[in-house]
């Protein structure tokens, strides 16, 4: 099973939630933190040193002396990463998707495969946990095609070795967070019950109902807020999985780069009962109803 | 004009928050939100839209059945795994399709369609602490970079008309497209971390992202008193990089009763964290210049 931790807001609880839902996991497991381009879950599952892999994508390289100025490259690209200037064809590989377009319609093949880096992958173990994490090159704008690497590294690795799969997702409903989610077969919503947490949840939930997959919420730090967040769990029939209580002393754990079921028992109890939730949801059909408004 | 960017790596440190606050402090600005994937400020500012625009930017692939003979080209060129074929029918997965126009270009039918999309909508508001910028992407919608480009120009056009000097930008969490397309060529930065290995980590690498960009930076430390040890590593590494630290703020409920309330936390009357957040926003005006 493959389960996704998500959030709209950032800063709700997703790497927590993450992280000790890993702790109490109690099947083989790989952790993996897709939120490249702020990767947290490696501070507090703290796994074994390894060597960087480094993650590339396709970019074209030019051969100016074939390229005959004919423009087709420069007309297909939609990212503007080619472009003619005075008498020659100028490249800008920070602008590239790498769709492949340019060097496949070049008839002179004056462009050929290139590669930019876009970040560095690490897998290790954290005691018995599997660990894979990707960490974004600062500066590279791009995080999807890199999630899409890291993504491809885990699906290898349970295809070897069968073991569940829990994502930290990156915060927002745009595109870095779809592909995240997108392979998932639960989704964990994590939030507050803060005005900016419902108004990010709701979001969040609409972004992905459309994927179909079973979806469950995590409200953190409740007690704080208003009770909205309830209300809107019960309207969209989404389950409310656990609840964790707003304590200053879970804050201080978290500051220290500590696990909160190690906090108190009640806390370790509250995330074997979500362990347990998410397994019961993964085999349940997902809800047919999905919110146009 | 100056621009002054709120960001700070790690989500939920408290952006908005404060950027609400010094759009209360702050005298004639344009106010704008650069989070256009999950935009929270218009929740504090409560904004009267003035205008709604349509946000359109990019294309995507639209397979049309008459024509195709299921030759799986389309398929076989896309990098983007959007082209799936089920019982010899061929469609695009929208939510994958990166709009490359690859498809488009090698079909040898010319049988898929390539229209514009629809992304999502942005608004010239007016507030009670003056105009604002903002935007909300669809769910699921690319392209946002585009739109935080769109947001900036309009926000630079309505303070150049009106003479305004300020423009008070609410930024994305990360370090990726959003936060790259608010960056470029912004006045000055403002970093909020939080005093906890994420918020350490995350400022690490925003703060190195507006190197890259030669942003200057400042440091806003927010919920200090929840590791005081951890505080003080960061005060050493804003020294040792030469990033002003702006302000230290306690960890205060009274800011969740402001986002309740939809109120700028500044705007309750007389309390602890709101005399900090003055004193921040003077310190941010000296930095900015």
């Amino acid at each position: 099973m493959i389960i996704s931790v998500a959030s709209g807001k950032g800063g709700t609880g997703k790497t927590t939630v993450t992280a000790s839902l890993s702790a109490v996991w109690d099947a083989p497991l790989l952790a993996v933190d897709l939120d490249v381009e702020e990767p947290n879950l490696h501070l507090f599952l703290h796994p074994e040193p390894a060597p960087p892999i480094k993650a590339w994508m396709e970019v074209p390289e030019l051969n100016a002396d074939k390229c005959t100025l004919c423009r087709d490259c420069v007309e297909l690209c939609q990212f503007k990463a080619l472009s003619i200037m005075i008498s020659s064809l100028t490249l800008y590989p920070d602008m590239c998707h790498g769709c492949g377009g340019c060097i496949a319609i070049c008839e002179q093949h004056a462009l050929r495969p290139g590669k930019r880096e876009l970040g560095v992958m690490y897998q290790s173990r954290a005691g018995k946990i599997n660990f894979l994490m990707g960490t974004l090159r600062v500066g590279e704008a791009m995080s999807p095609p890199f999630i899409e690497q890291v993504k491809k590294r885990a699906l290898k690795t349970i295809r070897e070795t069968k073991q569940d799969v829990i994502v930290d997702a990156p915060p927002g409903v745009s595109c870095p967070a779809i592909a995240s989610v997108i392979d998932s077969d639960v989704i964990v919503l994590v939030t507050d019950a803060t005005p900016f947490g419902l108004y990010d949840f709701k979001l969040a939930w609409k972004s992905f109902s459309p994927l179909g997959k079973p979806m469950g919420a995590v409200i953190n730090r409740a007690g704080l807020g208003t009770r909205h967040i309830y209300d809107f769990c019960r309207e969209k029939n989404i389950p409310l999985l656990a609840e964790i209580p707003f304590d200053r002393s879970i804050a201080e754990a978290y500051s220290q780069g500590r696990i909160i079921t190690d906090v108190s028992g009640e806390l370790k109890a509250i995330f074997s009962s979500l362990r347990e939730k998410i397994r019961a949801l993964g085999s349940t059909t997902p809800p047919k109803e999905v919110d146009h408004a | 004009m100056r621009e002054i960017l709120i960001i700070s790596g790690k989500g939920g440190t408290g952006k908005t928050s404060l950027t609400a606050a010094f759009a209360h402090l702050a005298d004639n600005k344009i106010i704008c939100d650069l989070d256009v994937d999950t935009p929270d400020l218009h929740l504090l500012l409560q904004p009267r839209h003035e205008r709604v625009m349509e946000f359109h930017a990019g294309n995507e692939a639209q397979i049309e059945q008459d024509g195709c003979t299921g030759c799986g080209t389309c398929e076989e060129m896309c990098r983007f795994n959007a082209i799936s074929q089920r019982d010899g029918v061929y469609s695009v997965d929208t939510l994958r399709c990166e709009g490359c126009k690859v498809c488009v270009a090698f079909c040898p039918e010319q049988t898929i369609l390539f229209p514009e999309k629809y992304c999502g909508t942005w608004y010239r508001s007016s507030t009670r602490f003056g105009t604002m910028v903002h935007a909300q992407l669809f769910p699921g919608e690319e392209n946002s970079g585009r739109l935080v480009t769109l947001l900036r120009q309009e926000a630079r056009k309505i303070a150049l008309e009106n003479n305004i000097d300020l423009i008070l930008s609410d930024g994305a969490p990360g370090v990726g497209c959003p936060v790259i397309s608010s960056l470029s060529g912004a006045h000055c930065a403002v970093l909020v971390t939080e005093p906890t290995p994420s918020g350490r980590h995350d400022l690490e690498r925003v703060a190195t992202l507006c190197d890259h960009f030669r942003i200057r930076a400042g440091v806003i430390i927010n919920k200090a008193d929840i590791n005081p040890d951890e505080a003080r590593i960061i005060e050493q590494y804003c020294r040792e990089k030469d990033y002003p630290l702006l302000a230290q703020l306690p960890h205060d409920p009274v800011i969740t009763e402001a986002m309740v309330k939809a109120r700028a936390v500044t705007e309750l009357g007389e309390t602890e964290i709101g005399k900090s957040i003055r004193q921040a926003w003077k310190k941010i005006e000296q930095f900015a210049g």
